[in-house]
């Protein structure tokens, strides 16, 4: 009988600086090596789904903010897809543009936030004060827009609550050469480290088999090397009038699918977004941002499943309507709470640090996994 | 110096020894750990494009002392299932670890607390009691998190302070002391008797060690950041793995005196640094004493060189802090077995070959 | 061998590439400010505080109603056809003495779906943000103008004409019923306030 030494367990969070959120991961280990790590969810609870059967569709529409509240805009931009191919509404072309620029900023403003804290997650502190120095450039861009910075309320089922301010596109435009560099200083101060490479490259390998068969979707999955990304394979709004590259994984600093890809596709989508928004304010159209705002939301009996490309992945609605003007039942597939099940597989025979890179790596937002 | 006028002031040795061991605490490593906080803060600010502390006091320079104030009013929490002995030993051991290697440093031509023949030998082996400390508090805290903090922390501090030896025995290869006041008076004149520029050695030898000399003084500075728990090499700390590694479960003042220790550590070893390689307490050009002909001035000088010199170094480690991520445990052992110790051996070997010839 | 100095110099130049970047900045200028002693401008469409003015409010329920979490309650009495209640001023007619508008501002989401509907421009969000509070309770704010007297005083008046209205049509009843018998028994009930004063 081989001699067996005893495995600790670790909890670590929910109060932990790392988990981004109230997560608690339960690590067996032996000595600092990981034999399993078991994800426990639900400390941010908050009956999403259940609420949303008491709503109202457009009250739904505050509550989805709070899903994912580092991509509020794209949330929105998923659940009114999905309202409208249920109520079968056709929406102005300024409105789809308008929802593009706003989820793209939003993918940036996400992004920041992912690579900012992965950073931080790492050890390098500043990379992440630059990140959010950026991102409240874009946060501005929506305050001035719909007045709130975080949980905006603005994309409505048919239309938007304000139309653009008369800054915002001058505004928009000064921001993307401001951006463009501070791309570059944050590759030069974090991507290319040689610490960073050390810290990320070859830990974490998702293949992209394993990615397929759990569902992993959006920067994740690109980054195991697969072109898969929802705004070119199912183009949804006017995404198919723009010219965009879908970074993927290359394995450049080690292995396809490892920490330091998922990463750096990240970086890189950065850079297609502001590719996509400069584009969309380029072919702006005019028109009236409210004239498709139906009085009172009330859609036939039936159902539809709609799915977007959130900065985190497909984040895809599923709504049954009774006929009644409260939805019978809002379900979210959240691309987070697919994310975060592979942590098992990815952590095993790493160690308690690579914990941290592979779980910032996959950026999760809590409030999107417990709902 | 300062001995003899306290032993004429007192005129008794115990007395007058028990000042002089006092005299770094209080003149000089209070002052400058609340300056260090501060500086740290500031700078990081700074590089971040924040402004770090400003309310207490012009841009702030209070905030040290209004925090050092909350400290010693927080509430002293011990755990309950912690082992309490060992848990209030282990931060005075910490500190008395670091303040011990001040004992040696030479300040000043007449300032060092004791002039030892085995100085450099002195601070390195006393900086092992950190160790203890450290673990102790990983240990007593009863925490997974501290203990494993505590056990990188040892493992760490051991390892590398194998290559930082080695660099030392370069340097003693050399100048043939170990004595920090010796060392520092080898390195006498002007900048380019330094050690890193090849010390008091003439001719093509001088030329020929400046290389390796570099070279040298790569390794001991990365080595010494690694035992004082700096970034890149916090991972003990690494408050985003351990949360905050072995001082974890600690509060109040005894919280103040693991941060004063990391302080203290900090000069420490950035002062071994420059008493080895930049030549301790002397000026880099002459000193205005002796231009001016007023000789009590030199010590004085001198002082300012040395903490200059000190408290660059303690700014260039705050610099790489926050710039650089954190690597990892087994990194951190492959760099120090992999490639700084045989770096430094190789160095070694061809150090004294040069000295050979 | 080859990737060993490799790993060497990359390692010397990125630390030496980043650590440039970061002393760059140590000489730009800060982009915080010093909150409390400096504010930002807000914009115009700024969404905070919420703010009634009661001087529009009709009474229509509808804010109360748009409301996701339910942190308006509006409590109304209707007026009798003589009080004058003024007009909003976009010229509607007010019909409804407000008794309670209450808005419990620590519920509020700021999704500013209460402003849209209201017929009168009434509820809109200012751009206060500074309105932290000791207590919970003092977050509930109350927006009626009426004191509570005149609360007391309108729904009484309301109540009486109910009665009175409840009691017309009850005398009317009777009044089909068995014809003149019913002014009779309307007068001792008029005639109990007196008693009470006595």
């Amino acid at each position: 009988m081989p001699v067996k030494t005893e495995e600790m367990i670790l909890n670590m969070g929910p109060q932990h600086p790392s988990t981004h959120g109230v997560l608690r991961l339960e690590l067996l280990l032996e000595g600092e090596i990981i034999k399993g790590v078991k994800p426990h969810i639900g400390y941010l609870h908050r009956c999403f789904e259940k609420h949303a059967e008491a709503m109202t569709y457009p009250q739904v529409i505050p509550y989805v903010d709070r899903l994912d509240y580092l991509s509020s805009m794209y949330n929105e931009f998923g659940y009114v897809t999905a309202v409208e191919k249920l109520l079968g509404i056709e929406v102005p072309q300024r409105v789809e543009y308008i929802r593009v620029i706003m989820g793209e900023l939003q993918r940036i403003a996400s992004h920041l936030v992912a690579i900012g804290t992965y950073g931080a997650d790492l050890g390098a502190f500043t990379p992440f004060l630059f990140a959010f120095r950026d991102r409240e450039k874009i946060l501005s861009l929506f305050e001035i827009t719909c007045g709130a910075r975080l949980l905006y309320n603005y994309i409505w089922i048919g239309g938007l609550s304000h139309d653009l301010h008369p800054d915002f596109v001058r505004l928009a435009r000064e921001f993307i050469p401001y951006f463009r560099p501070k791309i570059k200083e944050m590759n030069d101060l974090l991507s290319y480290n040689k610490i960073f490479v050390e810290r990320t490259a070859n830990v974490g390998i998702l293949p992209p088999e394993t990615a397929i068969n759990f569902g992993v979707s959006g920067p994740n999955l690109r980054g195991s090397g697969l072109k898969w990304d929802l705004r070119r394979n199912d183009p949804y709004s006017v995404y198919d009038k723009f010219d965009f590259n879908i970074p993927v994984g290359e394995g450049r600093m080690g292995t396809v699918g490892d920490c330091w890809d998922r990463y750096f596709v990240r970086i890189l989508e950065m850079e297609e977004s502001l590719k996509i928004i400069e584009q969309a304010l380029d072919q702006l159209p005019e028109g009236d941002v409210t004239s498709a705002i139906p009085k009172r939301v009330k859609p036939p009996i039936g159902q539809v499943y709609a799915r977007v490309e959130n900065p985190r992945g497909e984040l895809g609605y599923f709504i049954i309507s009774d006929g009644s003007v409260n939805p019978f039942r809002v379900k979210v597939r959240a691309p987070s709470f697919i994310s975060l099940s592979v942590m098992d597989e990815l952590c095993r025979g790493h160690m308690i640090a690579d914990v941290i890179a592979i779980l910032g790596s996959i950026d999760i937002v809590l409030g999107e996994i417990d709902r | 110096m300062i001995y003899d006028f306290l032993l004429k002031l007192t005129g008794s040795e115990i007395a007058a020894g028990f000042i002089q061991s006092l005299l770094p605490l209080f003149v000089f490593i209070l002052p400058f750990a609340l300056i260090a906080v501060l500086l740290e803060r500031k700078v990081s600010a700074h590089m971040q494009d924040r402004l770090g502390p400003m309310r207490v006091g012009y841009h702030g320079i209070f905030q040290t002392v209004a925090d050092i104030l909350k400290l010693m009013q927080k509430e002293d929490i011990v755990t309950d299932n912690s082992d309490k002995a060992l848990f209030n030993i282990a931060p005075v051991l910490v500190f008395t670890g670091s303040y011990a290697a001040f004992a040696a440093i030479p300040f000043s031509g007449a300032f060092i607390g004791s002039n030892i023949d085995l100085g450099l030998f002195f601070i390195v082996a006393v900086s092992g009691l950190v160790v203890a400390g450290i673990l102790m508090a990983g240990w007593a805290s009863n925490n997974k998190y501290t203990l494993l903090g505590a056990m990188r922390s040892a493992a760490q501090v051991i390892s590398y302070e194998i290559p930082t030896i080695l660099v030392i025995i370069t340097i003693v290869m050399i100048t043939g002391t170990l004595n920090l006041y010796t060392l520092s008076e080898l390195q006498t004149g002007h900048f380019w008797n330094w050690m890193i520029f090849g010390g008091p050695s003439t001719g093509l030898i001088k030329v020929a060690f400046i290389p390796f000399m570099i070279i040298g003084f790569v390794i001991i500075y990365i080595s010494t950041l690694a035992e004082v728990n700096r970034t890149p090499f916090d991972i003990p700390e690494a408050e985003s793995e351990l949360v905050s590694g072995y001082h974890t479960e600690y509060s109040g003042m005894k919280f103040a005196m693991f941060f004063l220790a990391e302080y203290a550590n900090m000069f420490a070893v950035s002062a071994i640094v420059a008493a080895v390689f930049f030549g301790g307490y002397q000026s880099p050009f002459g000193y205005l004493g002796n231009s001016l002909g007023i000789s009590w001035f030199i010590p004085i000088e001198q002082f300012f060189w040395f903490t200059f010199k000190g408290i660059f170094f303690v700014l260039v480690q705050m610099w790489l802090r926050w710039t650089l991520p954190r690597l990892r445990v087994d990194q951190l052992m492959a760099l120090c077995w992999k490639y700084l110790i045989p770096i430094a051996f190789v160095n070694l070997l061809i150090v004294g070959l040069i000295t050979v010839f | 061998m080859r990737e060993y100095f490799n790993n060497i110099w990359l390692g010397l130049t990125t630390v030496f590439i980043g650590m440039n970047v970061t002393f760059k900045h140590l000489f730009k200028p800060a982009v915080t400010i010093q909150y409390p002693d400096v504010k930002l401008l807000l914009p115009e469409r700024e969404r905070n505080r919420l703010y009634v003015n009661m001087d529009d409010c009709i009474g229509c329920d509808q804010c109360a109603r748009a409301c996701p979490v339910s942190c308006i309650s509006i409590e109304t009495v209707k007026s009798l056809p003589t009080d004058d209640l003024g007009k909003t001023s976009n010229g509607k007619k007010k019909a409804l003495w407000l008794t309670k508008f209450d808005i419990d501002i620590a519920k509020c989401c700021y999704c500013q779906l209460c402003v849209f509907p209201c017929p009168t421009e009434c509820i809109y969000m200012t751009d206060v943000f500074e309105f932290s509070e000791y207590k919970r309770e003092n977050l509930l704010y109350s927006f009626v103008t009426l004191t509570p007297d005149e609360i007391a005083e309108k729904k009484n008046n309301f109540e009486k004409a109910e009665a009175e209205k409840s009691a017309q049509k009850a005398a009317a009843a009777a009044k089909k019923a068995e014809g003149q018998a019913a002014p009779k028994e309307n007068k001792p009930s008029a005639e109990k306030p007196e008693d009470k004063k006595e």
